[in-house]
């Protein structure tokens, strides 16, 4: 496969992750959770990094998962001294969490080959060189495989365990009242959220990832009222983004990601506008039709 | 008051507090088995926390609540619970057959998908309220009393011994109105026990055998004939409501 292509393939594979596991924050009416969370990992990837002397896959995509549920746990606990109110909550734990990430990073500066810049802007247009070998085999690029296997992941949670995902998503006081443990699938959709999120940041960058997460799950949103539908919707609008700005930033010249990202807001406009003008349509057609059915009998009479 | 043996649900020495403030003091009541149960008082009063606390959805501060003598979390399948409609986002993609299918999910194992029973379960729930023709309507297409219907028949799948409802008679029509009557009478003929949180002074006379007086300490609870009177709920309402002097009037008329 050419270098072009597997750009495209990591682009798709990175859209798609984040565009099914945010349509659940979309639906939770949560959507700066993932731009949270994709802050508070920071000092979860600088301390496995200072650990284990690595940025691995699997020490990187630990601390990740460690922060990320300390997110949502840190979160609670602050909401639940009912002292803030919980969207000051999430505020207040990512930011401080951000920080600690970038004072570690001065500290330990000397000691590290990790920076802000290559922990949270990924350059996808680099990834076809980063190749994963084994064996002395090359198998392609690392970010295929880690993002494949995230994307896999997703689907299998989101898949075994869609009815907690729906009732949590819907009325997490419901799901509590038939006996459903919400709090421990609220931590399980962040690990995941935050495993997605580490995992795209990496190869794809920051901008992506935030896009990805919220705007193809919006964009379904709009579409369908089936849940199964919006999620399926989700993965082809975010594939749709992907390809189209693969060929858009080739075009122009400019960066992949950030062509990926503005393609998916496009695409959520020309969405929104469509459906607005149909809701006006078929809103007029109404009055029209029991307009005539008023007059109908008049003329009869 | 009843003739169970051991209260349906009690309450004792329950405290409560939202944001720091103590919301509901000192509650301490058992219900009669079988009864219809209306649970009155002003806003703010703590009618909602007070039905959320038995659920155990909010931190209690000192007391405890018993479901037949035992612990909720023993008991959970034995309580049905209708939330007020506007807690969810009724925009969400689901249809009106989803929403009450969801009051089977607590039966269900870890990994499975709701059974053909659970769906068969659901729908007649549905039909109940009489909402049968409308359960593969997406949920933002139906209006507020259908909506409230949709809440019912969800909580009526949990096939539960107690009922707790909160607010059903808030903003529905008058089918909705009847329907909900029917429901609740239906229930009684079946000898469970409902608490429903009411609004309408004039109708809560008519509605309930028994009627809980709530002004964040317990005010009264007993039989409607004794409670419902106009100094119990003027000491509820302290005077401020309009609506009181003419439920006031009426009883009065009646009397």
């Amino acid at each position: 496969m050419s270098p072009d292509m597997w750009v495209l393939l990591t682009g798709i594979l990175a859209a798609v992750a984040c565009g099914v596991i945010g349509s659940f924050l979309v639906l939770r009416q949560n959507a700066m959770l993932g731009d949270a969370i994709s802050h508070s990992v920071l000092p979860g990837l600088v301390i496995a990094f200072l650990i284990t002397s690595s940025r691995g896959v699997v020490p990187m995509i630990v601390g990740a998962a460690v922060m990320g549920i300390a997110t949502a746990y840190l979160t609670e606990v602050l909401d639940r001294t009912r002292n803030v109110y919980r969207d000051g909550a999430l505020g207040i734990v990512f930011t401080f969490m951000f920080a600690v990430g970038v004072i570690l990073i001065a500290i330990y500066a000397d000691q590290i080959d990790l920076d802000q810049d290559c922990v949270l802007y990924g350059e996808i247009a680099y990834t076809p060189w980063d190749v994963a070998v084994v064996g002395g085999k090359s198998l392609g690029p690392r970010a295929v495989w880690i993002l494949g296997g995230v994307l896999l992941a997703n689907l299998a949670f989101i898949f075994s365990f869609y009815k907690q995902l729906k009732i949590c998503s819907f009325d997490p006081a419901m799901a509590r009242a038939v006996g459903l443990n919400e709090r421990l699938w609220h931590y399980l959709l962040m690990t995941m959220v935050s495993l997605t999120v580490v995992a795209a940041f990496e190869s794809v960058g920051a901008i992506l990832v935030v896009a990805m997460l919220i705007v193809p799950g919006a964009t379904a949103y709009l579409l369908t009222h089936r849940l199964s539908v919006m999620l399926v919707l989700s993965g082809v609008i975010g594939a749709a983004s992907a390809i189209g700005g693969f060929f858009a930033a080739s075009a122009i010249d400019a960066s992949i990601s950030g062509a990926m990202a503005v393609v998916s807001g496009l695409i959520l406009a020309i969405v929104m506008i469509t459906t607005i003008l149909v809701r006006r349509i078929s809103a007029k057609r109404h009055v029209r039709a029991s307009r005539e059915n008023e007059t109908a009998p008049v003329q009869s009479m | 008051m009843g003739t169970a043996a051991v209260a349906p649900i009690e309450v004792h020495d329950l405290t409560v507090a939202y944001r720091k403030k103590p919301v509901l003091w000192d509650i301490d009541f058992d219900l009669p088995e079988g009864a219809l149960i209306g649970l009155v008082g002003p806003n703010g009063a703590g009618k909602s926390t007070l039905i959320k606390a038995i659920m155990g959805l909010l931190p209690v501060l000192s007391g405890y609540v018993r479901i037949y003598g035992q612990p909720l979390e023993k008991q959970r399948e034995l309580v049905g619970y209708v939330p007020q409609r506007e807690t969810v986002d009724w925009d969400f993609p689901v249809d009106a057959l989803d929403v009450v299918t969801m009051g089977r999910y607590g039966r269900m194992g870890l990994f499975a998908r709701p059974s053909k029973r659970d769906k068969e379960i659901a729908m007649a729930c549905l039909d109940k309220v009489g909402m049968a023709d409308y359960a593969t309507r997406q949920i933002s297409q139906l209006s507020g009393g259908q909506q409230q219907r949709v809440f019912l028949a969800r909580a009526l799948t949990q096939d539960a011994s107690i009922y707790l409802m909160d607010e059903p008679f808030a903003g529905v029509d008058a089918a909705t109105e009847a329907a909900i009557i029917t429901l609740l009478k239906d229930l009684k003929s079946k000898q469970k026990t409902v608490v429903v949180v009411h609004h309408d002074l004039n109708t809560a006379e008519e509605y309930f055998d028994y009627i809980m007086l709530l002004n964040m300490r317990l005010v009264k609870f007993g039989p409607t004939a004794e409670v419902f009177t106009p100094e119990n709920l003027r000491i509820t309402y302290g005077g401020k409501l309009q609506l009181l002097s003419q439920a006031a009037e009426k009883i009065a008329r009646q009397g």
